[in-house]
């Protein structure tokens, strides 16, 4: 008898398919990993078994009884349980507060009490939290517990995990996978949704692999490889760009930034003392895990947030605080963190465009509209965006949005492109594409500071590597000299 | 159990919602009707067609329309530049202070000049009482809903000092300004009724607008701000000045709305002139969508309306303020049919 079985999951979204006709089984105690790309179907599956979606076709049976769930809360009383991308903990409660949030029986709440409640369910299930901390002092890893705790304290027996170790440094992760481990081995059942292929193999006995919104098989751990793994979800080898190795870089400064700080929207220091230098024709890769200030770094580089301290300078130009359009007309080409506030959604493709250099597109002080028109129509051949200049860019898909904003940026020839998080969420294809079309930029002989969390990315990219750690660099690498390991460790911090 | 899933609607679906939100209106309403003993369908037939069936009261609907044409589309533009101005009603008073002030005046110009002067007096006065919650906007980040609308409260009050006060009618002890010239006053437009230039004037204002919006960099600009603040400001938007602008741009024209109503139909300022058009113009632009077109037609129906509440009124014996509760509620189901446009209701068994 399985755990959990879903049987020909169909769900729409009007034209869209999120999931057609999808098969799941999870046995009793493993860890079964549901593999697939961005968009790929794994996310819907799973907010259908947490009773957040409702199924247009199939039937769910958990311990082989057809059930019928209208919402979490039903899901929840099955045993089912889930700790998604972003936490859902309410941030100025105690950890204690947290978990018993509405399983708190009686009407009264005893801070003593539930913190007695919550410590030995702590101890119970081997999940290292201080019941009387505030949450909104965790570190992410920490909140992850509390969310896993949540759960079990929920009488959890399968648990779901969407992309836990997206938040997580590489040793966090290896704390993760040993609580499951042990988990697992009291009992637990664990559905653990990925796309990275390292990890699904490492923590998984059996791996579903969806594509599309189709299931494309299950296999066992043992039987399989990352190879094989990476055919099924993409239907091709992974990723195929890389920096071109030979490729001579030139010493010809055109960054540099000197003793660069900032502080945060909360007041809080966000940067300290940054010194970089980029050159002409060379990648320069940020790695840190999230929220150490790369993401301020990004905003200060593309004019949307004041430093406190320090020099910028393009050239032999200082740019410092410049605002976004003289940084534009210095000869900066930005692509933000957050796609959807590089791009107003609401308006069209051909206007996202123009919106940028508006001052190229006016004629006797009104919009010229035919001369956006011809743009749009050359940028999205030229960038082949699979659009049409009058569709509103919130209707198209994230990586199309993304190359609205590549071909927005690199169509004026930047000295300097400054790309936070260039892929992130995008698919296979277009996230070859972005990397491709950066590299070209780096061939071109233009600066090119790389943002990323996905240190693969970095990897794959850079020419040079800077680490960044509590607002610090805290070293600086020749790609060639430096490994995987060596860098995980420096994000997070160790000497 | 009903749940919402967000679906987008089909095409021929969004441009049934003004219908269907017409229809839900007067179905729901039709409850207040019935209390009132009165036949809706009857009641009804007096709203909506009675004030159509003869030329002086059609002409009427044009006369109410007027400064709802011209509060509607003020709040039009600062709602697409994302500057929510709640105070129309205050900057069509200061409009209205304006043209009763320099009205009197002007016996000695010519027509033509005396009415552009009042006109851009009341421009400028609306301006002037919108720069102060702008200014707080912009350079404080106080929020723009509650100042703009607190200085409604305060322009009541400057509005019954004045007539109170300095400009009480020495003769009569009416509390009404000195009747501004002869000169000032807007031509009729039509023989027998009441219909005046400031119609004119309203319509070129809705031609205004859609050419800044649709037509202008400082449009695009004014879009980008109202739709998505952040990303507007990315790409180099300054969206403080442009929110000012707009602000500022809206102000004036709700003073036009003010120097209309005393230029065309009062000729001297009394404390009543206006039974909250500033606040019909946020119903408005509403149900308009923020498109100046939509916003004209919006602007007429609710004329329409406002006198329909009269005739019903006078032939049926149901209250006046029934033409209120038809606006409120229609505005509370037309955001409830754009909520349709972008969610189904799906049932959950």
């Amino acid at each position: 008898m399985f755990a959990v079985q879903m049987k020909g999951i169909t769900k729409r979204f009007g034209p869209l398919v999120a999931n057609d006709h999808v098969d799941f089984e999870l046995e009793q105690g493993e860890v079964h990993a549901l593999l697939g790309e961005n968009g790929a179907g794994k996310t819907t599956l799973m907010r259908i078994l947490y009773g957040l979606y409702h199924v247009d076709e199939g039937e769910i049976l958990i311990n082989g009884e057809a059930v019928h769930m209208t919402s979490p809360k039903d899901a929840i009383a099955r045993g089912i349980g889930m700790v998604s991308q972003h936490f859902t903990l309410v941030q100025p409660f105690t950890v204690a507060e947290n978990v018993v949030l509405g399983y708190n029986p009686g009407m009264t709440l005893n801070p003593m009490a539930i913190q007695k409640l919550v410590k030995d369910a702590s101890e119970h299930f081997g999940l290292d939290v201080k019941p009387e901390a505030l949450v909104r002092h965790l570190s992410v890893g920490e909140c992850q517990r509390v969310e896993v705790l949540k759960a079990l304290y929920r009488n959890a027996s399968v648990l779901i995990m969407d992309e836990p170790t997206a938040v997580l440094v590489p040793q966090e992760v290896d704390v993760l996978f040993e609580t499951l481990e042990r988990l697992r081995k009291e009992g637990l059942s664990v559905i653990f949704i990925s796309h990275k292929l390292n990890e699904v193999m490492t923590i998984s006995d059996r791996i579903t692999v969806l594509r599309d919104g189709k299931k494309i098989g299950t296999v066992n751990q043992q039987d399989t490889s990352e190879g094989e793994l990476a055919r099924m979800m993409v239907g091709r080898e992974t990723f195929g760009v890389f920096r071109d190795e030979e490729a001579p870089c030139s010493s010809i400064p055109v960054l540099n930034i000197e003793n660069l700080s900032a502080v945060d929207k909360k007041g809080m220091v966000a940067l300290k003392d940054v010194c970089l230098q980029v050159c002409e024709g060379e990648v320069l890769g940020i790695a840190g895990v999230s929220g150490n200030g790369q993401s301020e770094l990004g905003r200060v580089l593309t004019g949307m947030l004041k430093s406190t301290q320090g020099k910028i300078i393009l050239g032999d130009q200082e740019i410092s605080g410049y605002d976004p359009v003289q940084l534009v007309e210095a000869g900066i080409g930005r692509i933000p963190e957050d796609r959807q506030s590089g791009l107003v959604g609401e308006l069209s493709v051909a206007e996202n465009f123009a919106l940028e250099n508006l001052g190229d597109y006016v004629k006797n002080g009104m919009l010229d509209k035919k001369q956006i028109r011809e743009k749009a129509d050359q940028l999205i051949q030229e960038f082949q965006i699979k659009a049409q200049p009058t569709d509103h860019c919130r209707s198209l898909s994230g990586g199309n949005m993304q190359k609205v904003i590549l071909a927005r940026v690199l169509s004026r020839q930047p000295r300097l492109v400054v790309a936070s998080q260039p892929t992130r969420g995008l698919d296979v294809g277009a996230t070859e594409y972005v990397r491709k079309r950066l590299l070209e930029e780096r061939a071109r002989g233009a600066a090119v500071l790389l943002i990323s969390e996905d240190l693969e990315e970095v990897i794959a990219l850079s020419d040079r590597i800077a680490v960044m750690y509590e607002g610090r660099i805290v070293g600086t690498f020749s790609a060639r000299d430096t490994t995987r390991e060596q860098l995980g460790l420096m994000m997070a911090g160790a000497q | 159990m009903f749940k919402l899933e967000r679906v987008p609607a089909p095409v021929w679906f969004r441009t049934l919602i003004p219908v269907l939100a017409i229809v839900t209106t007067f179905v729901v309403t039709s409850i207040l009707v019935l209390a009132a003993d009165a036949n809706p369908l009857q009641a009804y037939y007096y709203f909506l067609i009675g004030p159509l069936s003869n030329r002086v009261s059609a002409l009427e609907t044009l006369v109410k329309g007027t400064p709802l044409l011209l509060t509607g589309i003020a709040v039009t533009i600062a709602f697409a530049a994302g500057y929510w101005n709640i105070g129309a009603e205050g900057q069509l008073y200061a409009g209205a202070i304006a043209a009763a002030w320099v009205g009197p005046l002007l016996g000695d110009f010519p027509p033509v000049l005396a009415i552009i002067i009042m006109l851009s007096g009341g421009f400028l006065a609306g301006m002037l009482w919108a720069l102060i919650p702008a200014l707080l906007k912009v350079k404080l980040a106080v929020d723009e809903v509650v100042t703009t609308l607190l200085m409604n409260s305060v322009m009541i009050f400057i509005v019954s000092y004045l007539l109170n006060g300095p400009w009480r009618d020495p003769v009569s002890g009416w509390p009404q300004s000195p009747q501004i010239s002869t000169n000032a006053m807007l031509p009729k437009l039509v023989q027998g009724s009441r219909l005046h230039f400031g119609f004119i004037v309203a319509l070129v204002m809705i031609g205004v607008v859609w050419f800044i919006l649709s037509r202008t960099p400082l449009g695009l600009r004014m879009r980008a701000t109202g739709m998505r603040q952040e990303a507007a400001r990315f790409m180099g938007v300054n969206t403080s000045r442009i929110m000012l602008n707009a602000a500022l741009i809206s102000g004036g024209i709700a003073g036009l709305a003010g120097v209309s109503e005393i230029g065309g139909i009062h000729f001297h300022l009394i404390d009543a002139i206006s039974p909250g058009y500033g606040y019909s113009g946020i119903i408005i632009a509403t149900l308009g969508g923020l498109h100046p077109i939509g916003v004209g037609l919006a602007a007429l129906f609710i004329g329409l309306i406002d006198t329909g509440a009269q005739s019903v009124s006078r032939a049926l014996g149901v209250p006046v303020y029934l033409g209120n509760v038809v606006q409120g509620t229609l505005l509370l189901v037309t955001l409830g049919m754009f909520l349709l446009q972008n969610y189904r209701i799906i049932r959950v068994k």
